[in-house]
């Protein structure tokens, strides 16, 4: 805007030296200057390295403080052990579940019509919107001694809250929208004529989904899983509502960090906390080497 | 490998097989934490020890010693696992469900409420083991910075206007209403009696809380860690952890000329150790507590032990005389001070109003 004026004034005089230092090259109307694109660069670096890198550098220093063997002093602590034992139980109970939920929540949605539909693509959301503390809460008034099915569950001796079933239903009802929210677009934007090729060439529903749909989708699939798998092991609010903070029992990982903390063990702590750090940068390693390794045959299907 | 076909065998046989070494390990995963639990059954018993926020280090030494004693009697190995919180949280999750063989709470109401709430213990549990079922006891006292710059000394100092007071919140932890009710009691012995000045003081004091925790750790951190705050109304142990913690440079215990004898008790929750055929074990467990060994770690842990002549002498010097006034004279017990203090509506629900501060 502010050079609008100044232009009548430079363009009768084209051979003054000063309009020599425009570029040689007329830029396209499609292409920011030089500057804004350096500008724009360095933001985002810069925003990344203040808001990411220095606070998981930050982690890391502070796990280290006091040397590699106090950081390692913490990993042979049997609730230490207890807690990652946990963490990695419930990852690997809930993610494979909302995987196959996720798959059939995203199916159901993009390649269907039916009443209800848009409750249900509501509902896939509403993990996203409540509160953690509610989402544990929840299973509270539930599963509690004092929750709807409380005596039930009593009377037959299950333990559902204060107890891993219900860290694990916890942390499936937090995670599920991440594998379905991966593959809603991507599926309602594929649409239904390549399965509706395969149904008519005589291939059965399932053999359809296997082949087509399946293929078609998997890098989306395993984005949300590795996202999925991210939010699983790091949970902290729903869970601490539901998990009673048993050391050696019912403790994750995320629980451990803050009992170490109160417990003025800073260590411990960050060290506990490196090791989360450590396993969410292996989920995205992962990630890119499978990209990587198999991206150039798979390439068409990728929008991740 | 071909890559001309989306479906070609080669690439179809590499998914299945990656597939099924992924659910292996999933699998692997699931049942190696199972597949250990199940032959140490036999030889072992866990108990459960549900307790309040500042006990941490307390019962990692008192669990300990009695696991060594309990094998060398019983020849069965003991692990005690503990959880810590504001004692009316941790209240709270017990009536809820959470199966704790015993519980180790901050002040008898709390545990009057699993009895009353949950009926997984009888009411006179308080009456089952001595001194209250209080092994040990403690107080309330004024943690401040180094040097004391805004000159703390005594409960009316924190009513000042200026002052950053940090205590936790009195609806979920039981050492903030020991809290409350010391600087209460306070102002009742200086006014002879009059209820009406001491709520004023305490709503005075509440006016310059500018944050509360959940429990009695929480705040410490808040005070300590985070730098909030002028002074921390803090469990007599837990002061003198954070200034052993932090060097005895960065702050100072202030001792007030009146403060609350604290009974934090422990009791057996019948329901939960018949139900899990523990209640031997955590029978002994609440008993060592009141045996010279458990008393002498009490004492080390600057906690105020029910038998003194068991501690350490050393231990004992450290803590300060001060005129300590018991719940029971001042207040009638913890039913009625519970009822009338910080039940839904009473005297803290008034004080700490929001739009009042």
């Amino acid at each position: 805007m502010s050079d609008a004026p100044a232009r009548p004034r430079a363009e009768p005089q084209p051979a003054r030296p000063r309009a020599v230092t425009r570029p040689a090259r007329p830029r396209a109307v499609t292409e920011e200057t030089t500057l804004t694109r350096r500008l724009l660069i360095a933001t985002a670096i810069g925003f990344l390295a203040l808001f990411v890198m220095l606070p998981l550098a930050a982690v890391f220093v502070e796990a280290l403080r006091r040397g590699l063997d106090h950081y390692l002093a913490t990993f042979s602590d049997p609730d230490t052990q207890a807690a990652i034992r946990l963490t990695l139980l419930v990852a690997a109970i809930s993610v494979p579940l909302n995987m196959v939920f996720g798959v059939a929540a995203a199916w159901a949605i993009a390649k269907f019509e039916f009443v209800g539909k848009s409750l249900l693509t509501t509902l896939v959301d509403l993990p996203f919107s409540v509160s953690p503390v509610v989402s544990g809460l929840v299973f509270v008034l539930l599963f509690g001694a004092h929750g709807l099915l409380g005596p039930w569950l009593e009377a037959h001796d299950l333990q559902i809250v204060f107890a891993v079933p219900g860290i694990v239903l916890a942390t499936v009802f937090v995670t599920f929208p991440f594998v379905a929210r991966e593959l809603i677009p991507l599926m309602q934007e594929q649409g239904t004529s390549e399965e509706e090729a395969a149904l008519t060439l005589g291939a059965s529903g399932f053999r359809t989904f296997l082949t087509v749909t399946l293929p078609n989708v998997k890098w989306a699939l395993l984005y949300g899983v590795l996202l999925c798998n991210a939010r699983a092991m790091g949970e902290f609010g729903a869970v601490s509502v539901v998990s009673g903070h048993v050391r050696g029992l019912t403790n994750t990982m995320p629980l451990h960090v803050e009992i170490l903390y109160n417990e003025y063990d800073f260590v411990g702590a960050f060290a506990v906390a490196s090791l989360l750090a450590g396993l969410a940068l292996v989920t995205l390693v992962a990630k890119s080497v499978l990209e990587w390794r198999f991206g150039d045959a798979l390439g068409q299907s990728r929008l991740h | 490998m071909t890559v001309d076909s989306t479906f070609s065998p080669d690439r179809r046989r590499l998914l299945v097989r990656s597939a099924g070494a992924l659910l292996a390990a999933l699998g692997g995963l699931v049942a190696a934490p199972l597949a250990t639990a199940t032959p140490t059954r036999a030889q072992t018993v866990t108990l459960v020890n549900v307790s309040y926020d500042p006990t941490r280090e307390l019962y990692r030494d008192i669990n300990a010693a009695f696991a060594a004693e309990w094998q060398k009697k019983t020849g069965q190995r003991v692990t005690i696992r503990t959880s810590h919180g504001g004692s009316g949280r941790q209240a709270r999750a017990v009536i809820d469900g959470l199966d704790a063989d015993v519980v180790t709470l901050a002040l008898a109401s709390d545990i009057d409420a699993i009895a009353r709430e949950s009926k997984r213990l009888p009411d006179d549990w308080q009456q089952r083991l001595p001194n209250n079922a209080s092994p040990y006891t403690s107080t309330i006292v004024l943690l401040v910075r180094k040097g004391n710059p805004k000159n703390i000394r005594d409960w009316d100092d924190l009513a000042k206007p200026g002052i950053q007071v940090i205590t936790p919140n009195p609806k979920t932890s039981g050492g903030a209403r020991w809290n409350y009710l010391a600087a209460w009691a306070y102002e009742l012995d200086k006014t002879g009696g009059d209820a009406e000045k001491a709520k004023t003081l305490v709503a005075a004091i509440y006016r310059n809380v500018p944050v509360l925790d959940t429990g009695a750790r929480g705040a410490t951190t808040t005070f300590v860690q985070r730098g909030l705050g002028d002074v921390l109304i803090a469990w007599e142990n837990e002061a003198f952890l954070a200034v052993n913690e932090f060097g005895a440079g960065a702050f100072e215990i202030v001792y007030p000329s009146l403060s609350i004898l604290a009974e934090p008790p422990v009791a057996l929750v019948d329901q939960v150790v018949d139900k899990r055929g523990t209640r031997a074990v955590a029978q002994a467990y609440l008993d060592f507590l009141y045996t010279p060994a458990a008393q002498r770690i009490v004492a080390a842990h600057y906690y105020r032990p029910f038998h003194p002549e068991d501690a350490d002498p050393a231990d004992l010097a450290r803590f300060h005389p001060l005129k300590l006034v018991t719940i029971d004279a001042v207040f009638g017990g913890w039913k009625k001070a519970q009822a009338e203090h910080f039940s839904e509506g009473g005297v803290f629900d008034r004080i700490y109003a929001p739009g009042a501060r």
